[in-house]
Protein backbone atom coordinates (compact mmCIF):
# COMPACT_ATOMS: atom_id res chain seq x y z
CA UNK A 1 0.00 0.00 0.00
CA UNK A 2 1.10 3.52 -0.77
CA UNK A 3 1.48 5.87 2.17
CA UNK A 4 -1.98 6.89 3.32
CA UNK A 5 -2.56 10.60 2.96
CA UNK A 6 -5.66 12.61 3.78
CA UNK A 7 -7.07 15.01 1.22
CA UNK A 8 -5.77 17.86 3.38
CA UNK A 9 -2.26 16.37 3.23
CA UNK A 10 -2.52 16.20 -0.55
CA UNK A 11 -3.92 19.69 -1.02
CA UNK A 12 -1.23 20.92 1.34
CA UNK A 13 1.32 20.07 -1.37
CA UNK A 14 -0.35 22.42 -3.84
CA UNK A 15 0.41 26.13 -4.04
CA UNK A 16 -2.48 28.39 -3.14
CA UNK A 17 -2.93 32.10 -2.89
CA UNK A 18 -6.19 32.00 -1.01
CA UNK A 19 -8.66 34.74 -0.42
CA UNK A 20 -9.74 33.59 3.05
CA UNK A 21 -12.90 35.64 3.12
CA UNK A 22 -14.27 35.90 -0.38
CA UNK A 23 -15.50 32.63 -1.94
CA UNK A 24 -15.80 32.36 -5.72
CA UNK A 25 -18.58 29.82 -5.23
CA UNK A 26 -21.88 30.69 -3.55
CA UNK A 27 -23.43 27.59 -2.01
CA UNK A 28 -26.94 27.07 -0.65
CA UNK A 29 -26.12 25.49 2.71
CA UNK A 30 -29.81 25.40 3.63
CA UNK A 31 -30.42 22.74 0.99
CA UNK A 32 -32.09 19.65 2.44
CA UNK A 33 -32.02 17.52 -0.72
CA UNK A 34 -29.70 14.76 0.41
CA UNK A 35 -29.28 13.20 -3.04
CA UNK A 36 -28.21 16.55 -4.47
CA UNK A 37 -25.81 17.15 -1.58
CA UNK A 38 -24.26 13.70 -1.94
CA UNK A 39 -23.49 14.29 -5.62
CA UNK A 40 -21.26 17.20 -4.68
CA UNK A 41 -19.72 15.35 -1.73
CA UNK A 42 -18.81 12.39 -3.97
CA UNK A 43 -17.66 14.36 -7.00
CA UNK A 44 -15.55 17.21 -5.62
CA UNK A 45 -11.92 16.12 -6.01
CA UNK A 46 -10.88 18.47 -3.19
CA UNK A 47 -13.63 17.45 -0.74
CA UNK A 48 -14.75 21.05 -0.41
CA UNK A 49 -18.28 19.76 0.20
CA UNK A 50 -18.90 17.76 3.39
CA UNK A 51 -22.00 16.07 4.77
CA UNK A 52 -21.41 14.71 8.24
CA UNK A 53 -24.18 13.63 10.63
CA UNK A 54 -26.77 15.47 8.61
CA UNK A 55 -24.68 18.65 8.62
CA UNK A 56 -23.88 20.12 5.19
CA UNK A 57 -20.81 22.34 4.96
CA UNK A 58 -18.66 23.91 2.28
CA UNK A 59 -15.25 25.57 2.20
CA UNK A 60 -13.70 27.14 -0.87
CA UNK A 61 -10.21 26.78 0.64
CA UNK A 62 -8.51 23.97 -1.26
CA UNK A 63 -10.75 24.33 -4.32
CA UNK A 64 -9.02 23.09 -7.47
CA UNK A 65 -11.29 25.27 -9.65
CA UNK A 66 -12.41 22.37 -11.82
CA UNK A 67 -16.04 23.45 -12.12
CA UNK A 68 -17.46 20.01 -11.37
CA UNK A 69 -19.91 21.34 -8.77
CA UNK A 70 -21.13 24.03 -11.16
CA UNK A 71 -21.97 21.46 -13.82
CA UNK A 72 -23.62 19.09 -11.34
CA UNK A 73 -25.70 21.57 -9.42
CA UNK A 74 -25.88 24.99 -11.03
CA UNK A 75 -29.02 26.83 -10.02
CA UNK A 76 -29.56 24.24 -7.32
CA UNK A 77 -26.97 24.05 -4.54
CA UNK A 78 -24.39 26.07 -6.44
CA UNK A 79 -26.07 29.47 -6.59
CA UNK A 80 -23.17 31.09 -8.42
CA UNK A 81 -19.74 30.03 -9.58
CA UNK A 82 -16.98 32.18 -10.98
CA UNK A 83 -13.28 31.76 -11.56
CA UNK A 84 -11.41 33.25 -8.60
CA UNK A 85 -9.98 36.73 -9.15
CA UNK A 86 -6.64 36.95 -10.96
CA UNK A 87 -3.68 35.43 -9.03
CA UNK A 88 -6.11 34.00 -6.44
CA UNK A 89 -6.55 30.27 -5.93
CA UNK A 90 -4.51 27.26 -6.90
CA UNK A 91 -1.35 27.34 -9.04
CA UNK A 92 -0.27 24.06 -10.59
CA UNK A 93 3.49 23.73 -10.87
CA UNK A 94 3.19 20.34 -12.52
CA UNK A 95 -0.29 20.36 -14.04
CA UNK B 1 -9.31 55.05 -17.30
CA UNK B 2 -7.09 54.61 -20.30
CA UNK B 3 -8.52 52.92 -23.31
CA UNK B 4 -6.19 50.60 -25.14
CA UNK B 5 -6.77 49.11 -28.53
CA UNK B 6 -5.06 45.99 -29.83
CA UNK B 7 -5.35 44.09 -33.06
CA UNK B 8 -6.24 40.95 -31.14
CA UNK B 9 -6.94 40.06 -27.53
CA UNK B 10 -6.62 36.41 -26.55
CA UNK B 11 -8.39 35.37 -23.36
CA UNK B 12 -6.58 32.45 -21.77
CA UNK B 13 -2.92 31.47 -21.93
CA UNK B 14 -3.32 27.77 -22.62
CA UNK B 15 -2.29 25.89 -25.74
CA UNK B 16 -5.04 27.24 -28.03
CA UNK B 17 -4.60 30.84 -26.94
CA UNK B 18 -0.82 30.80 -26.95
CA UNK B 19 -0.64 29.17 -30.38
CA UNK B 20 -2.98 31.82 -31.80
CA UNK B 21 -0.94 34.57 -30.11
CA UNK B 22 2.34 33.12 -31.39
CA UNK B 23 1.07 33.02 -34.96
CA UNK B 24 -0.49 36.48 -34.86
CA UNK B 25 2.48 38.13 -33.18
CA UNK B 26 4.75 36.51 -35.76
CA UNK B 27 2.58 38.04 -38.47
CA UNK B 28 3.21 41.43 -36.90
CA UNK B 29 -0.13 42.04 -35.20
CA UNK B 30 -0.40 43.69 -31.82
CA UNK B 31 -1.54 40.78 -29.71
CA UNK B 32 -2.45 40.75 -26.04
CA UNK B 33 -2.85 37.55 -24.02
CA UNK B 34 -4.76 37.84 -20.76
CA UNK B 35 -4.32 34.94 -18.34
CA UNK B 36 -5.93 34.72 -14.89
CA UNK B 37 -3.25 32.47 -13.40
CA UNK B 38 0.01 33.79 -11.98
CA UNK B 39 1.66 32.35 -15.08
CA UNK B 40 0.46 30.57 -18.18
CA UNK B 41 -0.24 26.97 -17.21
CA UNK B 42 -0.95 27.74 -13.55
CA UNK B 43 -4.60 26.74 -13.92
CA UNK B 44 -4.08 24.03 -16.50
CA UNK B 45 -3.88 20.29 -16.13
CA UNK B 46 -3.59 17.30 -18.41
CA UNK B 47 -3.39 13.53 -17.93
CA UNK B 48 -1.40 13.82 -20.03
CA UNK B 49 -0.07 13.30 -23.40
CA UNK B 50 0.37 15.67 -26.31
CA UNK B 51 0.16 14.25 -29.81
CA UNK B 52 2.88 16.29 -31.46
CA UNK B 53 1.63 16.63 -35.05
CA UNK B 54 -0.22 19.93 -34.72
CA UNK B 55 2.46 21.83 -32.79
CA UNK B 56 5.00 20.43 -35.24
CA UNK B 57 3.34 22.56 -37.94
CA UNK B 58 3.67 25.70 -35.82
CA UNK B 59 7.11 25.12 -34.33
CA UNK B 60 8.96 22.40 -36.28
CA UNK B 61 11.06 20.10 -34.09
CA UNK B 62 9.55 21.71 -30.97
CA UNK B 63 10.45 18.69 -28.87
CA UNK B 64 14.13 19.64 -29.13
CA UNK B 65 13.58 22.83 -27.18
CA UNK B 66 10.24 22.44 -25.38
CA UNK B 67 10.05 21.01 -21.85
CA UNK B 68 8.45 17.75 -22.92
CA UNK B 69 8.75 14.97 -20.34
CA UNK B 70 9.22 11.79 -22.38
CA UNK B 71 8.44 10.53 -25.86
CA UNK B 72 5.78 7.83 -25.53
CA UNK B 73 7.05 4.61 -27.12
CA UNK B 74 4.97 2.09 -25.18
CA UNK B 75 1.20 2.06 -25.30
CA UNK B 76 -0.67 -0.02 -22.75
CA UNK B 77 -4.32 -0.85 -22.33
CA UNK B 78 -5.40 -2.53 -19.12
CA UNK B 79 -8.68 -4.04 -18.04
CA UNK B 80 -8.70 -4.14 -14.27
CA UNK B 81 -10.86 -6.05 -11.87
CA UNK B 82 -10.67 -5.62 -8.14
CA UNK B 83 -7.47 -7.51 -7.46
CA UNK B 84 -5.84 -7.96 -10.83
CA UNK B 85 -6.32 -7.50 -14.52
CA UNK B 86 -5.04 -7.92 -18.03
CA UNK B 87 -2.55 -5.50 -19.51
CA UNK B 88 -1.66 -5.37 -23.17
CA UNK B 89 1.47 -3.51 -24.20
CA UNK B 90 2.11 -2.27 -27.69
CA UNK B 91 5.42 -1.03 -29.02
CA UNK B 92 6.28 -0.02 -32.56
CA UNK B 93 8.85 2.29 -34.11
CA UNK B 94 5.89 4.01 -35.79
CA UNK B 95 4.67 5.34 -32.47
CA UNK B 96 7.58 7.71 -32.17
CA UNK B 97 8.33 8.47 -35.81
CA UNK B 98 8.39 12.06 -36.99
CA UNK B 99 5.08 13.82 -36.56
CA UNK B 100 3.48 10.62 -35.20
CA UNK B 101 5.37 11.19 -31.99
CA UNK B 102 3.48 11.89 -28.79
CA UNK B 103 4.93 13.23 -25.58
CA UNK B 104 4.01 13.23 -21.93
CA UNK B 105 3.82 16.83 -20.76
CA UNK B 106 3.13 18.76 -17.59
CA UNK B 107 1.22 21.93 -18.33
CA UNK B 108 2.72 24.05 -15.55
CA UNK B 109 6.05 23.92 -17.38
CA UNK B 110 4.94 23.39 -20.95
CA UNK B 111 2.55 26.34 -21.21
CA UNK B 112 5.14 28.68 -19.74
CA UNK B 113 7.52 27.65 -22.49
CA UNK B 114 4.93 28.32 -25.21
CA UNK B 115 4.08 31.65 -23.55
CA UNK B 116 7.78 32.51 -23.80
CA UNK B 117 7.74 31.69 -27.50
CA UNK B 118 4.69 33.91 -28.06
CA UNK B 119 6.32 36.69 -26.08
CA UNK B 120 9.55 36.38 -28.12
CA UNK B 121 7.42 36.67 -31.23
CA UNK B 122 6.11 39.97 -29.86
CA UNK B 123 2.89 39.09 -28.06
CA UNK B 124 2.14 40.98 -24.86
CA UNK B 125 1.38 38.82 -21.83
CA UNK B 126 -0.69 39.94 -18.91
CA UNK B 127 -1.00 37.36 -16.15
CA UNK B 128 -2.94 37.38 -12.89
CA UNK B 129 -5.90 39.14 -14.51
CA UNK B 130 -9.36 37.62 -14.76
CA UNK B 131 -11.50 38.80 -17.64
CA UNK B 132 -14.99 39.43 -16.25
CA UNK B 133 -16.91 40.09 -19.41
CA UNK B 134 -16.78 40.82 -23.08
CA UNK B 135 -17.63 44.32 -24.23
CA UNK B 136 -20.28 44.34 -26.92
CA UNK B 137 -21.27 47.28 -29.10
CA UNK B 138 -24.15 46.99 -31.56
CA UNK B 139 -24.06 43.23 -31.15
CA UNK B 140 -20.34 43.04 -31.93
CA UNK B 141 -17.64 41.98 -29.51
CA UNK B 142 -15.17 44.86 -29.34
CA UNK B 143 -13.12 44.18 -26.23
CA UNK B 144 -12.83 42.84 -22.70
CA UNK B 145 -13.56 44.12 -19.23
CA UNK B 146 -11.23 42.98 -16.46
CA UNK B 147 -12.18 44.37 -13.08
CA UNK B 148 -13.41 47.61 -14.63
CA UNK B 149 -10.37 47.99 -16.87
CA UNK B 150 -11.52 48.02 -20.47
CA UNK B 151 -9.36 46.89 -23.35
CA UNK B 152 -10.38 46.91 -26.98
CA UNK B 153 -9.43 44.90 -30.04
CA UNK B 154 -10.58 44.16 -33.57
CA UNK B 155 -11.03 40.53 -32.60
CA UNK B 156 -11.22 38.69 -29.28
CA UNK B 157 -10.18 35.03 -29.30
CA UNK B 158 -11.75 33.05 -26.48
CA UNK B 159 -9.36 30.36 -25.28
CA UNK B 160 -10.60 30.31 -21.71
CA UNK B 161 -10.97 26.59 -21.26
CA UNK B 162 -13.70 24.08 -20.59
CA UNK B 163 -15.44 26.41 -18.11
CA UNK B 164 -15.71 29.21 -20.67
CA UNK B 165 -18.02 31.50 -18.76
CA UNK B 166 -17.37 34.24 -21.33
CA UNK B 167 -18.73 32.20 -24.26
CA UNK B 168 -21.72 31.35 -22.07
CA UNK B 169 -22.31 34.97 -21.05
CA UNK B 170 -22.88 36.08 -24.61
CA UNK B 171 -24.88 32.98 -25.49
CA UNK B 172 -22.40 31.31 -27.83
CA UNK B 173 -22.16 28.28 -25.58
CA UNK B 174 -24.87 26.63 -23.53
CA UNK B 175 -24.53 25.39 -19.97
CA UNK B 176 -22.63 22.10 -19.75
CA UNK B 177 -24.70 19.04 -18.84
CA UNK B 178 -23.33 16.33 -16.49
CA UNK B 179 -23.27 13.60 -19.17
CA UNK B 180 -21.13 15.82 -21.41
CA UNK B 181 -18.11 16.08 -19.11
CA UNK B 182 -16.02 14.07 -16.69
CA UNK B 183 -13.99 15.07 -13.69
CA UNK B 184 -10.33 14.14 -13.75
CA UNK B 185 -8.18 13.95 -10.64
CA UNK B 186 -4.46 13.36 -10.83
CA UNK B 187 -1.53 12.68 -8.54
CA UNK B 188 2.08 13.30 -9.56
CA UNK B 189 4.62 11.05 -7.83
CA UNK B 190 8.30 11.84 -7.76
CA UNK B 191 10.68 8.97 -8.47
CA UNK B 192 14.11 8.90 -10.05
CA UNK B 193 14.57 8.79 -13.81
CA UNK B 194 16.35 5.43 -13.47
CA UNK B 195 13.58 3.84 -11.43
CA UNK B 196 10.98 4.95 -13.97
CA UNK B 197 13.10 3.54 -16.80
CA UNK B 198 13.37 0.20 -15.01
CA UNK B 199 9.76 -0.14 -13.93
CA UNK B 200 8.27 0.79 -17.27
CA UNK B 201 10.98 -0.87 -19.36
CA UNK B 202 11.98 2.26 -21.25
CA UNK B 203 15.20 4.12 -21.97
CA UNK B 204 16.09 7.68 -20.99
CA UNK B 205 13.76 10.12 -22.67
CA UNK B 206 11.30 7.40 -23.60
CA UNK B 207 8.08 6.73 -21.81
CA UNK B 208 4.90 4.74 -21.45
CA UNK B 209 1.19 5.42 -21.29
CA UNK B 210 -1.24 3.07 -19.56
CA UNK B 211 -4.98 3.55 -19.97
CA UNK B 212 -7.11 1.45 -17.66
CA UNK B 213 -10.79 0.55 -17.64
CA UNK B 214 -12.77 -1.32 -15.04
CA UNK B 215 -11.95 -1.19 -11.38
CA UNK B 216 -10.49 2.35 -11.11
CA UNK B 217 -13.90 3.99 -11.29
CA UNK B 218 -15.74 1.23 -9.41
CA UNK B 219 -18.17 0.63 -12.27
CA UNK B 220 -18.71 4.30 -13.15
CA UNK B 221 -18.05 5.34 -16.73
CA UNK B 222 -14.46 6.45 -17.00
CA UNK B 223 -11.06 4.99 -16.33
CA UNK B 224 -7.62 5.37 -14.91
CA UNK B 225 -4.44 6.62 -16.52
CA UNK B 226 -0.71 6.42 -15.90
CA UNK B 227 1.84 8.50 -17.80
CA UNK B 228 5.57 8.54 -17.25
CA UNK B 229 7.17 11.96 -16.99
CA UNK B 230 10.90 12.60 -16.81
CA UNK B 231 11.30 11.96 -13.09
CA UNK B 232 7.67 11.76 -12.03
CA UNK B 233 4.70 9.55 -12.81
CA UNK B 234 1.19 10.94 -13.33
CA UNK B 235 -1.57 8.71 -12.00
CA UNK B 236 -5.24 9.53 -11.98
CA UNK B 237 -8.83 8.77 -12.80
CA UNK B 238 -11.54 10.28 -14.95
CA UNK B 239 -15.24 9.69 -14.32
CA UNK B 240 -18.31 11.02 -16.11
CA UNK B 241 -20.38 13.42 -14.02
CA UNK B 242 -23.74 11.86 -14.87
CA UNK B 243 -22.49 8.67 -13.18
CA UNK B 244 -21.71 10.37 -9.89
CA UNK B 245 -23.64 8.54 -7.19
CA UNK B 246 -23.67 5.25 -9.07
CA UNK B 247 -20.63 4.24 -7.07
CA UNK B 248 -20.53 5.23 -3.42
CA UNK B 249 -16.82 5.92 -3.74
CA UNK B 250 -15.93 9.60 -3.87
CA UNK B 251 -13.56 10.86 -6.55
CA UNK B 252 -10.67 11.27 -4.06
CA UNK B 253 -11.32 7.69 -2.88
CA UNK B 254 -11.25 6.44 -6.49
CA UNK B 255 -7.84 8.04 -6.88
CA UNK B 256 -6.63 6.20 -3.75
CA UNK B 257 -8.17 2.93 -4.89
CA UNK B 258 -6.49 3.25 -8.27
CA UNK B 259 -3.00 4.02 -7.02
CA UNK B 260 -3.23 1.16 -4.51
CA UNK B 261 -4.41 -1.34 -7.15
CA UNK B 262 -2.01 -4.32 -7.31
CA UNK B 263 -1.26 -3.56 -10.97
CA UNK B 264 -0.63 0.15 -10.40
CA UNK B 265 1.15 0.35 -7.08
CA UNK B 266 4.36 -1.43 -8.22
CA UNK B 267 4.95 1.38 -10.73
CA UNK B 268 4.84 4.16 -8.15
CA UNK B 269 5.90 2.41 -4.96
CA UNK B 270 8.11 4.63 -2.82
CA UNK B 271 7.21 7.65 -4.92
CA UNK B 272 6.67 10.92 -3.14
CA UNK B 273 3.46 12.78 -3.98
CA UNK B 274 4.35 16.27 -5.21
CA UNK B 275 1.02 17.54 -6.54
CA UNK B 276 -2.68 16.74 -6.56
CA UNK B 277 -4.88 18.36 -9.19
CA UNK B 278 -8.34 18.26 -10.69
CA UNK B 279 -9.98 19.41 -13.90
CA UNK B 280 -13.07 18.95 -16.04
CA UNK B 281 -12.68 16.89 -19.20
CA UNK B 282 -14.94 17.28 -22.21
CA UNK B 283 -16.50 13.93 -23.13
CA UNK B 284 -19.32 14.54 -25.59
CA UNK B 285 -17.13 16.37 -28.12
CA UNK B 286 -18.93 16.82 -31.42
CA UNK B 287 -22.41 17.37 -29.97
CA UNK B 288 -21.10 20.02 -27.56
CA UNK B 289 -19.38 22.30 -30.04
CA UNK B 290 -20.65 25.84 -29.44
CA UNK B 291 -21.06 28.69 -31.90
CA UNK B 292 -17.50 29.19 -33.08
CA UNK B 293 -17.61 32.73 -34.44
CA UNK B 294 -19.61 35.89 -34.17
CA UNK B 295 -18.90 39.51 -35.01
CA UNK B 296 -15.50 40.21 -33.47
CA UNK B 297 -15.05 36.92 -31.62
CA UNK B 298 -13.79 33.34 -32.10
CA UNK B 299 -13.93 30.35 -29.73
CA UNK B 300 -11.02 27.86 -29.60
CA UNK B 301 -9.65 24.81 -27.79
CA UNK B 302 -11.38 23.37 -24.74
CA UNK B 303 -13.82 26.31 -24.73
CA UNK B 304 -14.99 25.00 -28.11
CA UNK B 305 -15.18 21.40 -26.77
CA UNK B 306 -12.50 20.19 -29.20
CA UNK B 307 -11.79 16.90 -27.43
CA UNK B 308 -12.08 13.24 -28.39
CA UNK B 309 -12.09 10.57 -25.74
CA UNK B 310 -12.05 7.06 -27.17
CA UNK B 311 -10.96 5.42 -23.97
CA UNK B 312 -7.71 4.19 -25.55
CA UNK B 313 -6.73 7.58 -26.92
CA UNK B 314 -7.62 10.91 -25.37
CA UNK B 315 -7.02 13.97 -27.51
CA UNK B 316 -7.57 17.62 -26.77
CA UNK B 317 -4.26 19.43 -26.76
CA UNK B 318 -3.50 18.68 -30.42
CA UNK B 319 -6.95 20.01 -31.34
CA UNK B 320 -6.43 23.08 -29.14
CA UNK B 321 -3.17 23.91 -30.92
CA UNK B 322 -4.67 23.40 -34.39
CA UNK B 323 -7.75 25.47 -33.54
CA UNK B 324 -5.50 28.26 -32.24
CA UNK B 325 -3.50 28.18 -35.45
CA UNK B 326 -6.64 28.24 -37.62
CA UNK B 327 -8.16 31.06 -35.56
CA UNK B 328 -4.99 33.03 -36.26
CA UNK B 329 -5.34 32.29 -40.00
CA UNK B 330 -8.92 33.57 -39.95
CA UNK B 331 -7.90 36.72 -38.09
CA UNK B 332 -5.07 37.38 -40.57
CA UNK B 333 -7.57 37.22 -43.42
CA UNK B 334 -9.98 39.52 -41.57
CA UNK B 335 -7.12 41.98 -40.96
CA UNK B 336 -6.25 41.94 -44.65
CA UNK B 337 -9.73 43.19 -45.56
CA UNK B 338 -10.22 45.12 -42.32
CA UNK B 339 -13.53 43.41 -41.69
CA UNK B 340 -14.20 41.53 -38.47
CA UNK B 341 -17.79 40.55 -39.09
CA UNK B 342 -19.12 37.06 -38.47
CA UNK B 343 -19.23 36.65 -42.22
CA UNK B 344 -15.48 37.14 -42.63
CA UNK B 345 -14.63 35.25 -39.46
CA UNK B 346 -16.67 32.27 -40.64
CA UNK B 347 -13.48 31.39 -42.52
CA UNK B 348 -12.32 29.93 -39.17
CA UNK B 349 -15.10 27.33 -39.29
CA UNK B 350 -14.35 26.58 -42.93
CA UNK B 351 -10.71 25.92 -42.04
CA UNK B 352 -11.77 23.70 -39.16
CA UNK B 353 -14.06 21.73 -41.45
CA UNK B 354 -11.15 21.10 -43.79
CA UNK B 355 -8.82 20.14 -40.94
CA UNK B 356 -8.31 16.96 -38.96
CA UNK B 357 -10.11 18.62 -36.05
CA UNK B 358 -13.58 18.35 -37.57
CA UNK B 359 -12.71 15.28 -39.62
CA UNK B 360 -11.73 13.24 -36.57
CA UNK B 361 -14.37 14.63 -34.26
CA UNK B 362 -17.08 13.86 -36.78
CA UNK B 363 -15.71 10.40 -37.45
CA UNK B 364 -15.93 9.49 -33.79
CA UNK B 365 -19.05 11.50 -33.01
CA UNK B 366 -21.06 8.40 -32.13
CA UNK B 367 -18.26 7.01 -30.01
CA UNK B 368 -19.31 8.63 -26.72
CA UNK B 369 -22.48 6.50 -26.92
CA UNK B 370 -20.30 3.36 -26.97
CA UNK B 371 -18.34 4.59 -23.99
CA UNK B 372 -21.63 5.10 -22.18
CA UNK B 373 -22.04 1.33 -22.16
CA UNK B 374 -21.43 0.27 -18.56
CA UNK B 375 -20.69 -3.23 -19.89
CA UNK B 376 -17.25 -2.11 -21.02
CA UNK B 377 -16.41 -0.94 -17.52
CA UNK B 378 -18.03 -3.74 -15.50
CA UNK B 379 -18.78 -7.07 -17.18
CA UNK B 380 -16.00 -7.00 -19.76
CA UNK B 381 -13.03 -6.57 -17.36
CA UNK B 382 -14.61 -9.18 -15.06
CA UNK B 383 -15.07 -11.64 -17.94
CA UNK B 384 -11.52 -11.14 -19.21
CA UNK B 385 -10.33 -11.80 -15.67
CA UNK B 386 -12.35 -15.05 -15.58
CA UNK B 387 -10.86 -16.24 -18.87
CA UNK B 388 -7.27 -15.50 -17.92
CA UNK B 389 -7.78 -17.17 -14.54
CA UNK B 390 -9.04 -20.25 -16.32
CA UNK B 391 -6.06 -20.28 -18.70
CA UNK B 392 -3.24 -19.30 -16.39
CA UNK B 393 -4.02 -20.77 -12.99
CA UNK B 394 -2.45 -24.22 -12.65
CA UNK B 395 -3.00 -26.44 -9.61
CA UNK B 396 -4.08 -29.98 -8.64
CA UNK B 397 -7.80 -29.23 -9.01
CA UNK B 398 -9.61 -30.62 -12.06
CA UNK B 399 -9.50 -27.92 -14.71
CA UNK B 400 -12.35 -29.02 -16.97
CA UNK B 401 -12.79 -28.12 -20.60
CA UNK B 402 -11.44 -24.68 -21.40
CA UNK B 403 -13.96 -23.79 -24.10
CA UNK B 404 -16.95 -24.93 -22.05
CA UNK B 405 -15.54 -23.04 -19.09
CA UNK B 406 -15.15 -19.82 -21.06
CA UNK B 407 -18.66 -20.23 -22.43
CA UNK B 408 -19.92 -20.59 -18.86
CA UNK B 409 -18.02 -17.49 -17.77
CA UNK B 410 -19.49 -15.61 -20.70
CA UNK B 411 -23.05 -16.62 -19.81
CA UNK B 412 -22.41 -15.69 -16.19
CA UNK B 413 -21.29 -12.15 -17.07
CA UNK B 414 -23.42 -11.20 -20.07
CA UNK B 415 -27.01 -11.44 -21.21
CA UNK B 416 -27.93 -11.89 -24.88
CA UNK B 417 -30.01 -8.73 -24.77
CA UNK B 418 -27.02 -6.79 -23.46
CA UNK B 419 -24.75 -8.14 -26.20
CA UNK B 420 -27.32 -7.44 -28.92
CA UNK B 421 -27.73 -3.88 -27.67
CA UNK B 422 -23.96 -3.34 -27.61
CA UNK B 423 -23.41 -4.80 -31.10
CA UNK B 424 -26.24 -2.61 -32.37
CA UNK B 425 -24.48 0.47 -31.04
CA UNK B 426 -21.18 -0.63 -32.57
CA UNK B 427 -22.82 -1.00 -35.97
CA UNK B 428 -24.24 2.51 -35.69
CA UNK B 429 -20.76 3.91 -35.11
CA UNK B 430 -19.43 2.17 -38.18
Amino acid sequence: MMKKMTIDDKLGLDIYNTDEHESHIDVDLECKDEAEIMKLVLACPAECYKYVDGQFSFSHLGCLECGTCRVLSHDKIVKSWNHPMGTIGVSFRQG
Amino acid sequence: MSEEKFDVIVVGGGLAGLTAAYELANAGYETLVVERGDYCGAKNMTGGRLYGHSLEKVIPNFAEEAPIERKIVKENIALLNEKGGVQIAYTSPQLGEGSNASYSVLRGKFDQWLAGKAEEAGAMMVTGIRVDKLIEQDGKVVGIDAGGEEMYADVVILADGVNSLLAQQIGMKKEIEPHEVAVGAKEVFKLSEEIINERFGVANGEGAAILCAGDPTDGNLGGGFIYTNKDTVSVGIVTTLSDIGRSQLSVPKMVERFHNHPMVEPYIKGGELVEYSGHLVTEAGWSMIPELYRDGVLVTGDAAAFVINLGYTVRGMDFAIESGRLAAEAVKRAKAVDDYSADTLSYYKKLLEESFVFRDMKKFSAFPAILEEHMIFNELPAFVGDVFNRMMVVNSEPSGDLVVGIANDFCKRFTMAGIADFVGKLMEVR
